[in-house]
């Protein structure tokens, strides 16, 4: 939302507002911390020599992790952004992956998309009747619909799958993929970049070679989705009046705004998404259907919306964090030790800046933290196999302990809405 | 200059003719609006004055679409219309400014004008430069890139104004907008509001102060008991007689009677500071003393640190330096409920929100606030028999209209939800009450009860800080008054020596 | 209002959402175009339970009602513990682990292994409380993480420690001394109902004095009603969080006891899970109340014991019993809000009866 520099004729001109050096600000800080980041990333790779932290693979697992995650961040994005808080996420997703299966199995994956898209905007639409028409609490709701998502995706697949060709009670593998993409020339070039293992030049090699080979038109969809999402709900009256229902709800009506009809619209297109990350779970990541396979990323993308404080791009960031982490604990159990190397840094790192602010307290408990995570890193060889399945609901938890200080939820975020309430 | 004054002329507008007839409201068990009739000529300010619970809220909500009538008719320009939603309202060239500022604080200024009317303008430049001349053309100053957040009670107001003028409103309902403001900050808004009328448009103006109605309005229409009484016009007819339209008898306002401040000092703050986490002082260095038998009162407009100072004395927040001290001991730092222990009883500014569990029956609610002392507990046990019989007894002494001790509270009105907590808050035999508008949202009876039970309190030696927004009130029950500006305090006063401009202008930081 | 009508608007939600679960389920066998019928999943479900099956509804009641008081006791407050699984996971296994090795004699290690599981429980809940207390971490989702880190913990702890069988991993069986015999009322082929079985009675018998008649209980469903009035009377609510926490985390432990000690003996492919998510539904369709929550618990177990004989007798499958569960909770949160405004409107009326204004502004709050 930034300010135009054209002034009405015969008046001076204006000194830039402060929302747009705000904006500036926050760009101009998000491109230091990711370059900070690669950089601090390739130095551990070169120190623990486990070069598999920015192998082309592992990024590209990245994306393969990341995108269910962000579709149910982006999901829940969207519900919150117009007031509703969707729990019920994890059960849209899995109502995803069935519509998603059975979809494929009959007309092909593009009719499963939407067939995933669809189920999930079921999931969504009782979510927006229980919380919008009849006023129940959001987080009560959102329970009720995972028990129900849950449910109805175990009761789904026994009775369609069981008698598929490669299906079963609770299968339903063989199903045709999406295509994929790779950019010709340039892909192979930045993989034999990234297999030099050079410092930084590889590693960011390794980077773009992940989203130059074989990516999934799946993925391409999300960023796409990623982009309209910032678009409408920002750019357009449609956007401005959905975000006003999530922070001034009374003030909307008053303004003639159908408070209703914009959370419906958001609750619906918020199942529809994660409905979609179920899709991405049984097209893209894995090779088919398996029950409960959403396994708790309706919550991590709910975790990673507000760490990304409720903004697409914040998101996005979050979710390739959770997606990063996840992704490495599938390589080598060396690389989920050099995580810990990485981890106790950023700790630190986080340290000297609160107790640069004057926060000391927070910079004392952070140093302590970090330093612990570098004493398990320096005293161990490697990470337990099993611990390391642990690491993305660890790794959650820490964001949002750490990330609470400065976010902002809509201000009106899980307030039961009742019409009529104007004035 | 003449290039503006040109543009004006252009801009002068026909408000519309406005008349309503027989119009009736019911809600479950209440009648809120019955055969009320009021007639709006075009290019005046019109005033709508009655107490507290009179219906005029809910007729203007009528009028806006928010609601629709039960009975009657609304005809504008001789045609009838039924409004479904403020849109048609809007449509029609009616807008209204509601008592609480229907705001988005996260958004911009422009935003939040925009909002709903986003074919008129679009939200961009346009938009941008329609805002700016509204802005220019009355006075309003306001920069359309702001934060609301960041906006006060008196530019907000005026932002509330703009919305209605960017949509084309030709009649602007106001509903209460003085209860927030200074005199200086008043002054300014009929300035405002002249100006309009000078534009061609009209003002529906809904008061129950009558000295400003007397000087702002043209026409008068006067509502009792959610029906129209009578109309008049303000150079024929007195204050007193507008009252007794409005009450069926005088307006009354607290008297006090003769002093009856000892010298023992119940209450007192040394330097009290309290900064929040961005580094600003909510409150800075505040020192006071209250006495027994004395009622301290504290004017200024909202926002100056009134709310954390209650806070702070409840011990909802920690001072960041200073000293709190009851009677003669060192309470700085205690929490709510040794606070509450203690003597220090507490009648919130927001009841629905501080003061009861709205749905929760009235025992229940005897209880809160209470819950470690007879007779609403017995150790760790809740005395059930001892909480419903003590309810029994504050219904009765205070005057509660309920049909009974288990109704819940969100049944009762606001007036006898206020006379609960009040009973409830007594009981404890304070030595200290706390009381944050007291008759806010409460009808006159109500209203004249309640300053009765303070002024009662006060002669049995009660010691009470009293915040309020309504001058009349502070300069008839308070001993001295003090005036808090940014967190400090500014100024004190004598309640039988000062006059409304002077409070008004050391609530305001000076000359007005 | 009198007892009766009140008990009557109580029960109405519930009735009108086990009606509308019924409906959707037959719904949903008829859409899914089984070849059996509606009218034979009906007659499965309603029929008399023989009596190996009693015996396990009993027991099955008994641990979703541990589960669900679990979860009632944060729900009141608006806490909502979702890691109820994750707590009594973990719980279960410590206790399991430390009643098996035997450093108690007898009865006592009955006693200690019962502490050790509400300690754990506590425990794993407090963490979650802890972090919603000091950092602003939403419960929900804390809880929901540490259920699979508590999940993936257990594996590892057992897969490490545990005495691996053929395909199984176990812990130390419990020693005779230690086994608290159950009451057969049948055959003992038809199985013992649980001795600390009892210890959901005594749960609930506690869960509902501490609510209505201790001064804590007042403090927690103030809170629960109201945030900002409960901070006004003087409530210290982030302590209340943490105690609440650690109260739900500490019953949940008990969850999977009964079981342990009755029948199981080991901490192994015996245990059962599922049961927090079970209770929190319970607790949802009870209303968080300690008699509504029985009403539900039985309908569950009942439900879900007599759901196993379908794959037997049909070809459906027995999982749309989850669905009329997960109905079951939806349709009743809808319904209890119906309930509540429509008995607001009737009390509007009742205090407008008593007062002589005709008009009242502020009432229709």
């Amino acid at each position: 939302m930034s300010t135009s520099t054209s002034a009405p004729a015969g008046s001076r001109p204006k000194p830039p507002s402060e929302r747009a050096r705000r904006y500036a600000g926050f760009q101009r800080r998000g491109w230091i911390i990711v370059v900070g980041a690669i950089v601090v990333v390739s130095a551990v790779r070169i120190v623990t020599g486990t070069d598999d932290i920015t192998s082309a693979n592992t990024l590209r697992a990245t994306i393969l992790s990341a995108c269910p995650i962000l579709l149910a961040g982006l999901g829940g994005l969207w519900s919150e952004r117009a007031g509703v808080v969707n729990i019920g996420l994890e059960g849209q997703m899995l109502l995803g992956t069935w519509g998603a299966a059975y979809f494929t199995y009959w007309y092909g994956p593009w009719v499963g998309l939407l067939g995933a898209a669809a189920m999930g905007l079921i999931g969504g639409l009782l979510h927006a009747i229980a919380t919008v028409t009849f006023g129940v609490d959001h987080i009560v709701s959102g329970v009720a619909i995972n028990i129900i998502g849950l449910g109805a995706t175990q009761f789904l697949a026994e009775a369609y799958f069981s008698d598929l060709q490669y299906g079963g009670p609770r299968q339903l593998t063989g199903l045709e993929g999406l295509p994929f993409a790779t950019v010709p020339g340039l892909s192979d070039g930045l993989n034999n970049l990234n297999g030099q293992h050079w410092f930084l030049v590889s590693d960011v090699a390794g980077f773009l070679a992940a989203f130059t080979t074989r990516v999934s038109v799946l993925t391409i969809i999300v960023a796409v989705l990623v982009a309209v999402t910032a678009w409408l709900l920002w750019r357009t009256s449609f956007g401005l009046r959905l975000r006003s229902c999530g922070e001034s709800p009374a003030a909307a009506e008053s303004l003639g705004v159908n408070v209703y009809r914009y959370k419906y619209v958001a609750v619906l297109v918020s199942g529809a998404l994660a409905g979609l990350g179920g899709a991405f779970l049984a097209l893209v990541a894995s090779n088919g259907f398996t029950t409960n396979q959403a396994g708790g990323r309706g919550y991590i993308g709910l975790a990673a919306m507000i760490s990304g404080n409720w903004r697409p791009m914040g998101t996005v960031g979050a979710s390739v964090l959770f997606g990063y982490t996840d992704a490495l604990r599938l390589r080598t159990p060396a690389a989920v030790h050099a995580l810990l190397l990485l981890v106790a840094i950023g700790l630190l790192a986080l340290a000297a800046y609160r107790a640069y602010r004057g926060a000391r307290v927070a910079a004392v408990v952070l140093g302590l933290l970090g330093i612990g995570f570098l004493l398990w890193f320096l005293l161990t060889d490697t990470v337990p196999r099993e611990f390391t399945g642990m690491t993305p609901y660890v790794v959650t938890l820490l964001v949002l302990s750490l990330a609470s200080q400065r976010l902002r939820m809509p201000a009106a975020d899980g307030q039961v809405y009742r019409k009529g309430s104007a004035g | 200059m003449a290039e503006l004054a040109a543009r004006d002329a252009d801009e002068a507008v026909r408000a519309p003719e406005v008349r309503l007839a027989g119009i009736g409201k019911r809600f479950p068990g209440v009648v809120a609006n019955h055969d009320v009739d009021m007639v709006i000529t075009p290019g005046t300010v019109h005033a709508l004055v009655g107490e507290n619970g009179a219906g005029k809220s809910t007729l203007m909500k009528i009028l806006y679409g928010v609601q629709k009538p039960d009975d009657g008719t609304i005809v504008v320009d001789g045609k009838e219309r039924s409004f479904r939603s403020p849109t048609d309202a809007i449509a029609a060239g009616i807008g209204m400014v509601f008592q609480h500022f229907m705001l988005a604080d996260n958004l911009t200024a422009l935003e939040n004008a925009v909002l709903g009317a986003e074919r008129l303008h679009g939200i961009g430049d346009r938009a941008r430069s329609e805002f700016t001349a509204i802005s220019q053309r009355f006075g309003f100053d306001l920069d359309p890139d702001v934060m609301v957040e960041a906006l006060g009670v008196a530019d907000r107001q005026r932002l509330e104004i703009l919305k209605v003028l960017y949509r084309g409103a030709r009649l602007i309902i106001l509903d209460e907008p003085t209860a927030v403001l200074v005199p200086q900050e008043v002054d300014a808004l009929f300035e405002n509001l002249r100006d309009l009328r000078k534009h061609g448009h009209s003002v529906l103006f809904i008061s129950h102060k009558l000295d400003e109605v007397l000087a702002i309005a043209d026409d008068i229409t006067v509502m009792r008991r959610g029906t129209s009484v009578g109309s008049a016009v303000p150079g024929e007819v007195t204050k007193r007689q507008l009252a007794e339209m409005m009450v069926g008898s005088e307006l009354p306002t607290p008297e006090t009677s003769e002093s009856t401040v000892t010298d023992v000092v119940q209450l007192a703050l040394r330097s009290v500071t309290l900064t929040d986490d961005a580094g600003r002082d909510l409150l800075a260095d505040i020192s006071l003393e209250i006495h027994r038998g004395e009622i301290l009162g504290i004017a200024g407009v909202e926002g100056n640190g009134q709310a954390e100072l209650v806070e702070t004395v409840m011990g909802m927040r920690t001072p960041t330096s200073g000293r709190i001290l009851l009677g003669d001991r060192d309470v700085t730092g205690w929490d709510t409920r040794r606070l509450r222990e203690a003597g220090v009883g507490y009648i919130p500014e927001d009841r629905h929100r501080h003061g009861l569990l709205l749905d929760s029956p009235l025992w229940e609610n005897r209880i809160l606030g209470h819950q470690t002392r007879r007779p609403s507990t017995r150790g760790p046990w809740i005395d059930r028999a001892g909480a419903r019989h003590d309810t029994e007894r504050i219904v009765a002494d205070y005057d509660v209209r309920t049909p009974g001790i288990d109704t819940v509270a969100r049944a009762l009105s606001g007036g006898n939800q206020q006379k609960l907590i009040i009973g409830r808050e007594m009981s404890g035999d304070p030595v200290l009450l706390i009381a944050s508008h007291p008759t806010r949202g409460v009808d006159v009876g109500a209203q004249a009860a309640i300053w009765g039970h303070i002024e009662r309190a006060r002669s049995a030696g009660l010691a009470v800080l009293l915040v309020s927004a309504d001058l009349d009130e502070l300069i008839g029950l308070s001993d001295r008054i003090e005036v808090i500006l940014r967190g400090r305090l500014v100024a004190g006063f004598d309640p039988s020596a000062v006059t409304l401009q002077e409070l008004g202008t050391a609530m305001t930081g000076g000359d007005s | 209002m009198t007892f009766v009508r009140r008990a009557g608007f109580g029960l109405l939600a519930p009735v009108i959402a086990v009606v509308i679960a019924m409906l959707a389920t037959s719904i949903v066998i008829v859409a899914s175009g089984s070849d059996s019928g509606v009218g034979d999943f009906w007659r499965i479900i309603l029929a008399k339970p023989p009596n190996r099956i009693l015996v396990n509804i009993v027991n099955q009641t008994t641990m979703i009602y541990l589960a669900a008081v679990a979860a009632a006791v944060g729900f009141r407050m608006n806490l909502f513990n979702i890691g109820v699984e994750g707590q009594y996971l973990l719980a279960s296994y410590v206790a399991a682990t430390f009643a098996g090795a035997g450093l108690l004699p007898g009865p006592v290690n009955v006693v200690g292994g019962l502490v050790i599981a509400v300690v754990v429980g506590a425990a794993w809940a407090g963490i979650a409380g802890v972090l919603r207390v000091t950092r602003g971490v939403s419960e929900v989702i804390g809880t929901i993480m540490l259920n699979s880190i508590a999940g993936i913990l257990v594996g590892y702890l057992l897969d490490r420690y545990g005495i691996h069988g053929g395909n199984q991993v176990r812990t130390h069986t419990l020693s005779q001394g230690s086994q608290v015999p159950g009451w057969t009322p049948f055959t003992a082929a038809d199985g013992a109902v649980w001795a600390l079985d009892l210890l959901a009675v005594a749960v609930g018998i506690g869960f509902w004095v501490l609510l209505n008649r201790t001064r804590f209980g007042f403090d927690l469903r103030a809170t629960g009603m109201s945030q900002s009035a409960a901070v006004a009377s003087g409530i210290n609510v982030k302590r209340m969080v943490l105690v609440a926490m650690l109260l739900s985390g500490g019953v949940a432990g008990l969850i999977w006891m009964p079981a342990f000690y009755g029948s199981a003996y080991t901490y192994g492919t015996t245990f059962q899970a599922g049961l927090g998510f079970t209770g929190i539904a319970v607790a949802l369709l009870g209303r968080n109340q300690p008699v509504g929550m029985i009403f539900g618990a039985v309908l569950f177990a009942f439900l879900t014991a007599q759901s196993n004989s379908l794959t037997l007798q049909t070809d459906i499958s027995a999982s749309v019993v989850l669905i009329t569960q997960g109905v079951a909770v939806l349709a009743v949160v809808v319904a209890y809000e119906l309930v509540r405004r429509y008995r607001t409107r009737l009390e509007q009326r009742a205090v407008a009866q008593v007062s002589p204004d005709p008009t009242r502004e502020g009432v229709a709050a």
